[in-house]
């Protein structure tokens, strides 16, 4: 080459290098070859079925992920699978399509993902389907060719239904509203507020929706967008966020803020998030249901799908431990039950 | 008169000079392509899951925009100058693809206009460091922000994700039975043209010219402004290139695309042996460098470690070989110059 | 005879004014103040509202602390990337004290904060100063390493604001005489900072390594020791500034105060400090923290949408370096020309 190096010393130096790194990947292989972590191996796995199931929510480090998917490891814990979750830190879409190959080529049983977006991560998802892979989505769905069962919380336009039924209480049934989503492109939230404003349009015409903003189920952004939105609109009567961290962050915002008490906060958030507002005013009252029986319930329905008890066809039932029986309906999707109303009578009872 | 002509007493020297062999292999591109062999035997060995075609095809799938954008930014570090905007190249890129799509232009054609953009970009980087003469760290750190701003702006948080499946699988495509991502064919192209400009062109040469003291170069008749520009065009259309193909391998055009590769890129460049001062390095070690990190990461992924572990490892990885580079350059400067004089009689210059 | 032309003495007062309003932190201001007229003449909220006027001096009191940091370091010819990073690993460290540790006093949270941040700040000081690296690699390296232990260490846990004591909290939200109790303290520091690089031999010698780095080795100044110095402040300033983040937003999780840097270099670059080292003030890059968040919270308002805020910093920087570059070269000009009449 051009430029004479340093000879010896630098291959001494990448020798040396090369053995520490080496003893860093073995370090590391042997440690979590011994077992993944949060895994919990069945001890009466019966069947050769390969019941390695995988929860992919949104992101990490999110409270309503980490109920559902504690829900999710119990039922795996009692029928004997193995369970393990990982998820990208930022709710995108294309962090979530690493993760669904990593997990391909682990061959797991089934992955259960709640999707960042219809679309994006679907090619990942087939590939993983062809590799004989099961795909349940939980909480927010992928287009149907994309999926084999999707199990949703809870009937959409009931929940927006509800959610628009709060506020409209809370500010008296006319004013100006906005909503605080999750990311832009969100099934779920997306579905819910089509609903929500379809529902408005029909039942409360005294009521507007001023804009709609994108907090990314990010603490930080959703909290500064909040702030945004009551400087912007001087008018806001009540802000709805169907999303949890969304409506956690707003209450914090409002908390501290003149407007708390003038402006009406509700949504979908968790009891334990909300408690603290909930009985020093800021929020009267908001709804949701138990993420942890939606993480059971789709823990069960990959089981079923990996054994062959379910296809996914309309009509087929399958065993969901103490949730009973289930039947899958129309386009794949499992119904969970109903949305719930959470207010200062019957906070303190709960403890999610 | 004598006929025995006393013959000056010869000064025997030592010499420096180390065979072919040693000179071309051990340098230090030979030693990141070392690492990487027994990271790789490494993983084979201890990583479940690894030794299967599918990491090859998924491992390349992944790193192939930074493996496009190595190629443009070894020969910018060369010259001396740094170039921090081209993951928010690859991000507008990435929205006007988005944006063009949903407009209804074809792929091909919104691809196009991408590639143009991203040269546009570059152009920009290029006029502001050759012609208005600041330095190259300031200019792309606010392009960095300029450039990302604009994509996020065209898009906001929205992602267009209705991409054809012919597109997206066309991206995510093999060779063949190989395994081996379609992404390489044009990968290897551009590595052959780049190589050849580098270490076969006076243009090549220049680069490393201006690298080891531009002034020097510049009177010695390398056009330096003419050189800097291109390569930041260059940059600019290979990261808009790279822009394209991550957005359909994801099936996702979104602003905020890629944020953060600007760091992997350079890590993995520095890590191949390039020297941040300018002057030094080649492709070979950045290719290693590029396939190291990315062997790393997958591997770890696929030990179920946190995924954030590979970031402390390629933080590490980056800090140690410059200091390493540092710390050899010290202990060179120390050793004595002149042992290689043999006969030891001083005393015989009279 | 030979007539003595003597120069009119310069008016001491009117050459002091002179200054004040070329100098660059001026325009700043003024520019502030337009953005500020603007916005409150489209939505007199911004300003007038008790939250309005709440928010417009909270929120940049972070970011200025993290900015005169970077100030400093820039000011010596380096640059310290890791800033996000080190403010993330601080904000979490007081979340998981105050959780681990209960009934710890809040000061000695402040002061472990800072101090974690000194020692992040002295690692990538050691890196440049002894191994002779540029900055921007190293600091790039330690952004990386920095960010990943915080993910390590975090996991997908969170540090929840119910986690913390509520009078911890309430130090992000309380205010005197209506100013905010974090702008007080960004304005202690600032004014302190100032100062130091002013007025004391060690500020000084910050200003001659970053104008000539040879020059000053040669002239016998401690340069080692310096950057070490600069770093060391850089990293306890941000340390500082996270723990004001917990206390404000009262939530963190691993990616706190990511994309950080970013905005505290744009701050700098724009409130005039020269990325090249050896010229602009802290107090510049304090105007320049409080124009970029301000102008973040005015586009809304003004009807820009709020994603455009990334392009706007990014105009903004490269409309500052332009700028610079444009003034350097006229005073050159200039220098050059009464060099030349001087000669004749």
């Amino acid at each position: 080459m051009l430029f004479h190096q340093f000879g010896t010393r630098t291959a001494r130096a990448g020798a040396i290098a090369a053995v520490f790194v080496s003893i860093a990947l073995v370090a590391t292989g042997c440690s979590s070859d011994s077992g993944t972590p949060a895994a919990s191996d069945g001890g009466s796995g019966s069947s050769d079925a390969n019941l390695s199931i995988t929860f992919l929510p949104k992101n990490l480090g999110n409270a309503y992920f980490e109920t559902s998917d504690k829900g999710g490891e119990k039922a795996i814990k009692e029928f004997g699978g193995s369970y393990a979750e990982v998820g990208p830190s930022e709710a995108t879409p294309d962090a979530q399509v690493s993760y669904i190959n990593t997990l391909t080529q682990q061959g797991v049983g089934a992955i259960v993902v709640s999707a960042n977006d219809p679309k994006a991560i679907g090619g990942a998802l087939n590939d993983a389907r062809d590799a004989g892979v099961k795909v349940v989505t939980y909480d927010s769905d992928t287009d149907v060719e994309y999926r084999d069962v999707f199990i949703n919380q809870a009937d959409s336009a009931g929940i927006a239904k509800v959610q628009v039924g709060l506020i409209a209480d809370q500010i008296g049934d006319a004013g100006e509203v906005a909503i605080l989503s999750a990311s832009a492109n969100a099934t779920n939230q997306n579905a819910w507020i089509e609903l929500m404003k379809k529902e408005i349009a029909d039942n409360h015409p005294d009521i507007t929706v001023v804009e709609t903003v994108y907090g990314d189920d990010d603490d930080q952004t959703s909290f500064d967008k909040t702030a945004a939105l009551l400087q912007t609109h001087p008018n806001l009567k009540g802000i709805i966020s169907p999303t949890t961290v969304g409506i956690a962050a707003a209450a914090r915002y409002l908390q501290t803020s003149e407007y708390k008490g003038k402006v009406a906060l509700t949504g979908l958030g968790t009891p334990n998030q909300m408690r603290d507002y909930v009985n020093d005013g800021t929020v009267t009252a908001f709804a949701l249901w138990n993420p942890a029986d939606l993480g059971y319930l789709a823990s069960y329905a990959a089981k079923a799908l990996i054994e062959g008890t379910i296809t996914g066809a309309e009509g087929d039932t399958f065993d969901a431990g103490d949730l009973g029986s289930y039947t899958v309906g129309a386009d794949g999707v499992v119904l969970l039950g109903d949305p719930y109303e959470f207010n200062k009578d019957n906070i303190a009872d709960f403890d999610f | 008169m004598s006929n025995t002509v006393t013959a000056a007493p010869t000064r025997v020297y030592r010499d420096y000079g180390q065979p072919y062999w040693r000179r071309a292999l051990v340098t230090r591109e030979s030693g990141i392509i070392a690492l990487f062999v027994i990271v790789v035997l490494a993983a084979i060995v201890w990583v479940p899951y690894f030794d299967q075609p599918i990491t090859m095809t998924f491992l390349l799938l992944d790193v192939a925009p930074i493996l496009l954008i190595a190629l443009p930014m070894t020969l910018i570090i060369i010259t001396g100058e740094i170039d921090l905007s081209v993951a928010s190249v690859v991000g507008l890129s990435s929205v006007l693809l988005g944006t063009l799509h949903q407009a209804g232009l074809p792929i091909p054609l919104a691809a196009l206009v991408a590639i143009l953009a991203g040269a546009l970009g570059g152009a920009l980087n290029g006029f502001l460091v050759t012609v208005v003469g600041l330095p190259s760290l300031a200019v792309t750190i606010g392009t960095l922000a300029l450039y990302r701003g604009l994509a996020v702006g065209l898009l906001g948080t929205t992602a267009v994700t209705d991409f054809d499946p012919f597109w997206t699988s066309l991206a995510k495509s093999k060779i063949g039975d190989t395994g081996v991502p379609s992404i390489m064919i044009p990968f290897v192209i551009l590595l052959i043209v780049f190589a050849v400009v580098l270490h076969f062109t006076s243009f090549g040469r220049g680069v490393y010219a201006i690298g080891q003291s531009s002034e020097a170069a510049s009177f010695s008749g390398v056009k330096v402004q003419r050189t800097k520009f291109i390569l930041f065009v260059l940059a600019g259309a290979v990261a808009a290139f790279a822009g394209i193909y991550y957005t359909l391998r994801y099936g996702s055009a979104r602003g905020d695309n890629a944020t953060g590769l600007e760091l992997q890129v350079i890590a993995a460049v520095l890590l191949g042996g390039v020297s941040i001062f300018g002057g030094r390095g080649a492709l070979h070690g950045v290719i290693a460098g590029v396939l190291l990190i990315g062997v790393l990461g997958s591997a770890l992924r696929l030990a179920n470690v946190t995924s954030d572990v590979i970031n402390i490892i390629t933080g590490t990885l980056l800090v140690l070989s410059v200091v390493s580079t540092s710390f050899l350059a010290w202990l060179h400067k120390k050793q004595p110059r002149n042992r290689g004089i043999k006969d030891g009689s001083h005393a015989a210059k009279a | 005879m030979s007539t003595l032309t003597t120069k009119p003495t310069p008016n001491v007062l009117l050459a002091g004014l002179g200054a004040f309003l070329r100098a660059r932190e001026t325009s700043i201001l003024l520019a502030l103040v337009l953005v500020i007229v603007v916005t409150t003449i489209k939505n007199p909220n911004f300003l007038f509202s008790s939250d309005g006027f709440r928010d417009l001096l909270l929120t940049p009191s972070i970011l200025v602390l993290v900015a005169v940091g970077q100030a400093i370091v820039i000011i010596t010819r380096s640059v310290d990337l890791s800033v996000g990073s080190t403010l993330g690993l601080t904000a979490y460290l007081t979340g998981r004290l105050f959780i681990d540790v209960p009934g710890i006093p809040i000061i000695v949270v402040i002061l472990a904060g800072i101090a974690l941040g000194a020692v992040l700040g002295l690692v990538n000081g050691a890196l440049v100063a002894f191994a002779k690296v540029p900055a921007l690699v190293i600091t790039l390296g330690t952004l990386y390493a920095y960010r990943g232990i915080n993910v390590l260490w975090a996991g997908s846990d969170r540090v929840n604001a119910s986690d913390m004591p509520k009078d911890f909290l309430h130090l992000g939200t309380t205010s005197y005489f209506s100013i905010p109790l974090l702008t007080i303290i960004a304005l202690v520091v600032l004014v302190a900072a100032a100062w130091y690089m002013r007025n004391t031999r060690g500020g000084r010698e910050f200003y001659a390594i970053g104008s000539e780095p040879a020059a000053a080795e040669l002239y016998g100044l401690k340069v080692t020791k310096r950057i070490l110095v600069a770093f060391v402040a850089c990293g306890a300033l941000t340390g500082l500034a996270g723990v004001l983040y917990a206390a404000r937003y009262g939530t963190i999780n691993s990616q706190a105060g990511s994309g950080l840097e970013l905005d505290a270099v744009a701050a700098a670059v724009i409130g005039g400090v020269a990325i090249f080292g050896g010229s602009g003030t802290v107090w510049g890059a304090a105007l320049g923290a409080v124009l970029l968040l301000t102008i973040n919270r005015a586009l809304p308002i003004l009807g820009v949408p709020d994603f455009w805020q990334r392009a706007v910093v990014g105009a903004l920087i490269i409309g500052a370096i332009v700028l610079d570059r444009l003034l350097a070269l006229r005073q050159t000009r200039k220098l050059r020309e009464t060099r030349n009449d001087s000669n004749e």
